[in-house]
């Protein structure tokens, strides 16, 4: 088990050495780049509003049912729903959320090019491969994550509200009060940079799997299946990391 | 003139090539035939450097392949053009943008350019308007002639043919083996072909190489195949129930 790490390690490391080199075209590659941004970021903007705003609606009930102590102003849930759409709902569980949606898109698709010998037939010509199909979809993720996860907070905040006039449980005046106490310009940085650091495991640790999957169509399935376990761990894992130096 | 000289392959403990030597001649169709698992696979991948040899050389030309860096093996490869088993045909692409790729990586031609190259060789493998087509639109057939045009787009001097028959039925496999035969003649080309189909072997099998567990078991052309008195070769020629009564 511990060598299977570190091989894996070793493995992940060379073919990353591989991936971050100089484009061979760079024509080529802006041209990969923007159809990446198309598939792994535009197209995730519909599922990335959908569950925010929902979840602000959710969070902001839940605070609101639990206020029932008269001292606690009923700002708060506005409060609430900012605190944790920003620091922990938007760049941690979206991003689990992208680790689903996009890692296993991008491990079956390398993955099954690699089956359809696609993958040699790069290399044949004299592509590097890895650098080809992974760097863009590595500088795309990095890119356009930190857009969504930004759409995110908007849209939960925004669900939030929705949810708290529908039901009408909160005012709009206390809502929007609530969003402005202590707000610091930090916690949106902190949510940016964790967001980079997990669109950047994401894309490399699902390019990965996919680049060294060998079979047939039950290893693509599978090797999707572990980019995104693995991406899911190690992005739990970061985060714990990353809030203890970030936060303190 | 491709040679491979002393080569050795393992898988793990599997000894799968074993001390192979041969020469693959200029401008004349080489078939490397032999069983399932029999290694005629691996050795085209050692040729073409997708599996590194664990003894041995690889001759292109009197270029030592397998002493190459990745930068002198990446300029010879533009030499190289292979079809694979399945086409490997990039899904993304349409049948133009397919064979158009290489000039794209590695050409500074015009757009007009690559477009009458890619016209020509879709023409001469007897192909026209299928240019906006995607490989998902083709036939089995169709695929293996677009593979066939996108190999030799370059102008290759060295081109590898992986079971271009396999999935076929006989009409069409008569088809792909005379465009392989007449375009290694016209451009004179060292052109190699892996295959187990024997229709192959008596029409285009200017030498053919019979790989048996591993070694190079035989060696002769097209006439001499039917008249050899070796055993193990006899039994792959005459194992099927048609040349067996043929033979009879």
């Amino acid at each position: 088990m511990n060598l299977k790490v570190i091989t894996n390690t070793g493995d992940y490391v060379l073919l990353m050495l591989r991936v971050f080199t100089k484009p061979q075209k760079g024509r080529i590659f802006w041209q990969r780049l923007l159809n990446e941004i198309q598939g792994l970021g535009i197209e995730s903007i519909g599922i990335v509003a959908f569950i925010s705003a929902f979840m602000g609606a959710v969070v902001a009930i839940q605070t609101a049912y639990n206020i029932d102590n008269p001292f606690i102003p009923l700002s708060m849930v506005g409060f609430t729903v900012r605190q944790s759409v920003i620091l922990e709902f938007s760049p941690t569980v979206i991003s689990l959320i992208l680790a689903g949606k996009v890692g296993s898109r991008i491990a079956s698709e390398i993955g099954t090019m690699r089956v359809t010998e696609q993958i040699d037939a790069l290399e044949i010509m004299g592509v590097n491969s890895a650098n080809y199909l992974i760097l863009p979809k590595v500088v795309a993720s990095m890119l356009i994550n930190p857009v969504l996860i930004v759409l995110s907070m908007w849209m939960g905040i925004l669900g939030g509200w929705l949810a708290m006039s529908a039901f009408g449980l909160v005012t709009t005046t206390d809502y929007v009060n609530g969003i402005r106490i202590d707000f610091e310009a930090y916690t949106i940085f902190y949510a940016l940079l964790k967001t980079l650091f997990f669109a950047f495991i994401i894309s490399t640790v699902s390019g990965f799997y996919g680049y060294k999957t060998s079979g047939g169509a039950l290893e693509v399935g599978q090797a999707s299946t572990k980019a995104v376990v693995f991406s899911s761990v190690l992005i739990i894992l970061f985060n714990l990391i990353l809030t203890q130096l970030l936060l303190t | 003139m491709i040679e491979a000289k002393e080569v050795d392959k393992f898988f793990g403990d599997h000894h799968v090539l074993i001390n192979i030597s041969c020469s693959f001649e200029k401008g004349k169709t080489n078939l490397i035939i032999g069983q399932s698992g029999s290694g005629k696979t691996v050795l085209m991948k050692c040729l073409v450097g997708l599996y590194e040899v664990d003894k041995g050389k690889i001759i292109y030309d009197d270029r030592n392949f397998s002493e190459m860096n990745f930068e002198q093996r990446k300029n010879l490869r533009q030499e190289i053009g292979m079809l694979f088993q399945g086409g490997a045909l990039f899904d993304y692409m349409t049948v133009e943008e397919n064979v158009m790729f290489p000039l794209n990586m590695f050409t500074r031609q015009t757009k007009e350019e690559k477009l009458d190259r890619a016209n020509f060789v879709l023409a001469r493998v007897n192909l026209e308007n299928v240019n906006r087509l995607m490989p998902s639109e083709l036939s089995g057939g169709m695929r293996k002639r677009v593979a066939i045009a996108r190999a030799i787009s370059m102008n290759p001097k060295y081109l590898f043919c992986d079971e271009p028959n396999s999935g076929l039925d006989p009409q069409t496999s008569g088809v792909i083996d005379q465009l392989i035969k007449e375009i290694t003649d016209e451009y004179g080309i060292t052109t190699i072909v892996n295959t187990h189909d024997m229709n192959s072997v008596l029409s285009i099998g200017d030498t053919v190489a019979f790989i048996y567990n591993g070694e190079l078991w035989w060696k002769g052309n097209k006439d001499t195949i039917l008249h050899t008195d070796n055993k193990e070769l006899n039994d792959f020629v005459f194992g099927t129930e048609l040349t067996s009564r043929l033979k009879q």
